[in-house]
């Protein structure tokens, strides 16, 4: 055993040492895979070409770069392709947005076991062993910031009604964070929180029933800027004039133009874009093309959108 | 509304089985979701005031169409036989198709009136969902594959290529077009919603042609027992072929009320409606074996689905993590009550 310790330390420095003496502080070649979700709605969507974005550029001003993106629609499938980028694609860096925080763990351990370089983003994993560095969108500010707005916008009182995702650790997240938020104002009441599963049809019928169940609301906290989209139409439908904002969340495209061209009910955002996929390829492929290494964690700040400063966030080539 | 057995297959064993049990609990047995309809509506007005009013009728109607008439469709295949799994993604990718083609009409050189894009988005529709069942049918038919399988992959296939198609983000109609296409669904007539009008017309055709036309027996006896259908020289591939091409045809018209509405498909459209409009059926009586279809049954059982939703959304006694438990609990409950049927 104490053999086999040795013989692996001597391996190693040597095999630091040639790095070294070949290529003193110039690029070392990084194969980096990129694993994540397939488009299913319009944020993955947002992700998935933010990766290839980062794929093309990052591709074309390093020579001894190459980016291999793949996506998955389940669990099972996404640990799968981590494996074949090792065995196949003798990857070296690995940026990975996991589909499920639990199960994931495992596989990504192994391959960072074997010595690759490992940064997750978004939804984490559940032991940070697994990983080198982590990237994410801020969820707290995510929920508190539209709480901030929407209190001073009612100057403190009136009525909310929520929007929720899917029942999972971020949707908690954020609605925790808004609801913190919102107990500080107590002229404001959170009159119900249903979920609208991140999803336009869903969001239509839940705001049908608030205004059918509810004579006075004042804002939609939509949490979501798909949701955003069902929530306009019902009260559009209803012709409800009571409400004064519906805020939707995550900077979609056509909701910042919404926000640039000052619409009547969606006049702020909060930023959680799924660009930060691409921040994330970008970070890692320049530190790892350097042998660097990142900052254990990256928060990508949630940053309000407003008239002011809206046309910073408005990509209009993205899907999202 | 009993299915006429034109052959000594199983369709009148069930009934025949009732019949011995007594008239009074036949009768009660088919009645089971309107049954529960009605109890499930003396709660919702309990628990909130809301419920019984008109609007929150319309709206509940108006919601239940697009399932409600992918179920009257379903409910032929199923009557014969089959299944489809597509119909969810099938809706998401004619949603799309039509916007895609509608978009670039309106933007191309001398586009055509926007009243005259609409109408050729609806036709194309039309078209797109007519070819895909008789595709269907041709593959379960002549390629001689489980329907189940036939489904499952065009399921994959349609969902797949609205993906490529909107980049993975949202297809949105022309703001014009959508102003023009908008009245289909918002519009009302005498008060009630254009989409519960197209409902009520495809709901009494689907009555009229499953319990009155030959094509509608022979429906029921192939699912019944497709090799005396046989026998009984009845026309097996191309009734069965038929039937999926009723079932295009009724999700095309689905999602022709269905794009006015956002005015957007994005690829988690029409996720599981498959599925609520299967249990739509076999809720409202339909075997899932096949042999005996109820097209009322399929329209209360949609209705049903609909408002237990509704009703979830008007209150706030139960955690909302545990709305879909509350679904399946109605949802086998009903079966329940309809298990003599089968």
């Amino acid at each position: 055993m104490h053999s086999l310790t040795k013989l692996a330390a001597a391996c190693l420095l040597a095999g630091a040492g040639q790095a070294i003496a070949a290529q003193p502080a110039a690029a070392q070649p990084v194969t980096l895979g990129v694993a994540i979700p397939t488009a299913t709605h319009g944020f993955t969507g947002g992700i998935v070409w933010w990766a290839n974005q980062a794929k093309k550029e990052l591709e074309a001003a390093n020579p001894g770069l190459k980016i291999i993106v793949k996506t998955a629609g389940s669990t099972p499938e996404q640990a799968n392709q981590v494996q074949d980028l090792l065995v196949v694609n003798k990857m070296n860096a690995l940026v990975i947005l996991p589909l499920e925080s639990a199960s994931l763990t495992q596989p990504v351990a192994q391959v960072k076991n074997k010595g690759v370089y490992v940064t997750v983003v978004d939804r984490g994993l559940t032991s940070p062993a697994a990983q080198n560095a982590y990237v994410a969108g801020d969820n707290t500010a995510f929920g508190r910031l539209p709480a901030e707005y929407l209190a001073k916008k009612l100057n403190g009182k009136g009525n909310i009604v929520v929007l929720r995702g899917m029942p999972s650790t971020i949707d908690n997240e954020r609605v925790n964070a808004f609801n913190a938020e919102i107990r500080k104002h107590p002229g404001i009441k959170v009159l119900d929180a249903k979920y609208g599963n991140w999803n336009r049809d869903d969001a239509f019928k839940v705001t049908q029933d608030y205004l059918t169940r509810f004579r006075q609301i004042d804002a939609v906290w939509a949490a979501d800027d798909d949701m955003a989209i069902g929530a306009l139409k019902a009260i559009e439908q209803a012709k409800r004039t009571d409400i004064r904002e519906v805020f939707g969340g995550a900077g979609a495209k056509f909701a910042v133009k919404k926000v640039i061209d000052g619409d009547r009910l969606i006049q702020a955002n909060v930023s959680y874009s799924p660009k930060f996929i691409y921040d994330a390829i970008k970070m890692t492929a320049n530190a790892r093309l350097k042998g660097e290494t990142l900052p254990a964690q990256t928060i990508i700040p949630s940053v309000l959108i407003t008239k002011a400063n809206a046309s910073q966030f408005y990509y209009p080539n993205s899907p999202y | 509304m009993q299915p006429t057995p034109t052959t000594e297959g199983g369709a009148d064993l069930p009934a025949a089985r009732l019949r011995a049990a007594g008239p009074a609990l036949a009768r009660f047995k088919g009645a089971g979701p309107i049954v529960a309809l009605i109890l499930l509506c003396i709660a919702g007005a309990l628990l909130n005031p809301g419920f019984a009013t008109f609007d929150n009728l319309m709206n509940v109607l108006t919601r239940t169409a697009f399932i409600g008439i992918i179920a009257v469709g379903m409910t032929f295949v199923i009557a014969s036989g089959g299944i489809d799994l597509s119909v969810g993604s099938m809706a998401a990718l004619i949603a799309g198709v039509m916007i895609v083609a509608m978009n670039a009409l309106a933007l191309g050189a001398a586009p055509p009136s926007p009243l005259a894009i609409v109408v050729l988005g609806i036709a194309l529709a039309l078209v797109f969902g007519a070819v895909a069942g008789v595709t269907h049918g041709f593959l379960v038919t002549h390629g001689r594959i489980e329907p189940f399988i036939v489904t499952l992959g065009t399921l994959g296939i349609f969902r797949a290529v609205l993906t490529w198609l909107s980049d993975g983000g949202a297809l949105t109609l022309d703001f014009n077009l959508s102003e023009t296409y908008g009245p289909v669904y918002y519009q009302s007539v005498l008060g009630v919603p254009v989409p519960v009008w197209i409902f009520a017309l495809v709901a009494a055709a689907g009555v009229v042609i499953l319990n009155r036309t030959p094509f509608g027996q022979h429906v029921q006896a192939i699912g019944s027992n497709e090799q005396v259908a046989r026998y009984a020289s009845i026309r097996v591939d191309r009734v069965k072929t038929l039937t999926y091409l009723l079932l295009g045809v009724c999700v095309a018209i689905a999602t022709i009320l269905y794009v006015p509405r956002l005015g957007s498909a994005t690829p988690t459209t029409g996720i599981l409606w498959e599925l609520e409009a299967i249990a739509a059926v076999v809720v409202g009586g339909t075997s899932l074996k096949g042999g005996s279809g109820r097209i009322v049954g399929t329209v209360i059982g949609a209705i049903l689905l609909s408002v237990i939703g509704n009703i979830l959304n008007l209150t706030s006694i139960i955690s909302v993590y545990l709305n879909a438990a509350v679904q399946g609990v109605v949802i086998i409950t009903v079966a329940y009550l309809q298990r003599g049927r089968r």
